[in-house]
């Protein structure tokens, strides 16, 4: 099963819909909740993280018996240096952003922790691109 | 484990939506106006102890698997929040103490920190 949703960069009042379109798929087809857990929670900050620091991308999903793959691609600044972003703490976020109750530099580490697979490239002044991977299993 | 009842009760606090089950019982509670540090948190059966009111917090809530949510300082819930909240079977609650107010009362009647 393949779904593609849109993320508008800088509209925190849409940030999150599609993860929570993600999620309600995924109930549907009554994946382990802790899964289900891992993997949206992994999805949402990547949705926040191309909402706080991109102007625009797509959530492509896929959905396979045993596993559930996603690419968040995004037209924006990008990452100069992804060691240094992935780092816990590591934050170029506006005050706008923190007022959100987001810029902590937690996002990208706790992708990490909540996804089996994790691949992510980047482009200065193109963008983004970050893939996740979470089995059922 | 404390009864949303008695955070209702203990904390004068209102109740603005959720399923009205009163004796419903929670474990734990994690207090943060930072989104991205809740959703570092895998403790279930959770209280989210919070002073931002935005879209976010439920959403956050939402991904979380975070069943109940309490608002300190007065800050009110919109519209729009109540309708996200309800639609995921959050119970939303308000009251008027700071947080750290809020905290000691909760702990003193049974609510366990997540670490
Ligand atoms: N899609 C993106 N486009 C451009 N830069 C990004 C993108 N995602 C992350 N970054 C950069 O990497 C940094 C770290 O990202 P990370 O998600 O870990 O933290 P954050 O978004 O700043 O804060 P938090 O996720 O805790 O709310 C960001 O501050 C930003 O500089
Ligand atoms: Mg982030």
């Amino acid at each position: 099963m393949e779904f593609k949703f849109e993320i508008e960069g800088g509209n925190f009042s849409k940030a999150g819909s599609a993860s929570s379109e993600v999620k309600k798929i995924l109930k549907q087809l009554n994946v382990n909740p802790k899964i289900i857990k891992r993997t949206v929670v992994s999805l949402y900050e990547a949705e926040v993280n191309v909402v706080a620091h991109a102007f625009e991308g797509n959530m492509n999903v896929d959905i396979d018996t045993d596993k559930i793959v996603v690419k968040i691609e995004d037209r924006g600044p990008g990452i100069p240096d992804i060691d240094q972003a992935m780092q816990e703490g590591y934050s170029t976020a506006t005050p706008q952003v923190r007022e959100m109750g987001f810029g902590a530099g937690m996002g990208l580490p706790n992708i990490k922790r909540n996804s089996d697979q994790m691949n992510i490239t980047s482009k200065v002044d193109v963008g983004t691109e970050l893939e996740i991977i979470n089995y059922f299993g | 484990m404390v009864k949303v009842a008695d955070v209702v009760d203990k904390l004068n606090a209102r109740v603005i939506c959720g399923s009205g089950d009163m004796n419903q019982e929670i474990q734990f509670g994690f207090a943060s106006d930072l989104m991205s540090d809740v959703l570092t948190i895998d403790t279930e059966n959770l209280l989210l102890i919070t002073g931002l009111n935005n879209l976010q917090t439920i959403r956050t809530s939402e991904m979380s698997d975070i069943s109940f949510i309490l608002f300190v300082r007065d800050k009110k819930a919109s519209e729009e929040m109540k309708e996200l909240a309800c639609e995921n079977e959050i119970t939303l609650l308000e009251c008027g103490h700071s947080m750290f107010r809020a905290c000691s009362i909760l702990n003193e009647i049974g609510l366990q920190p997540v670490y």
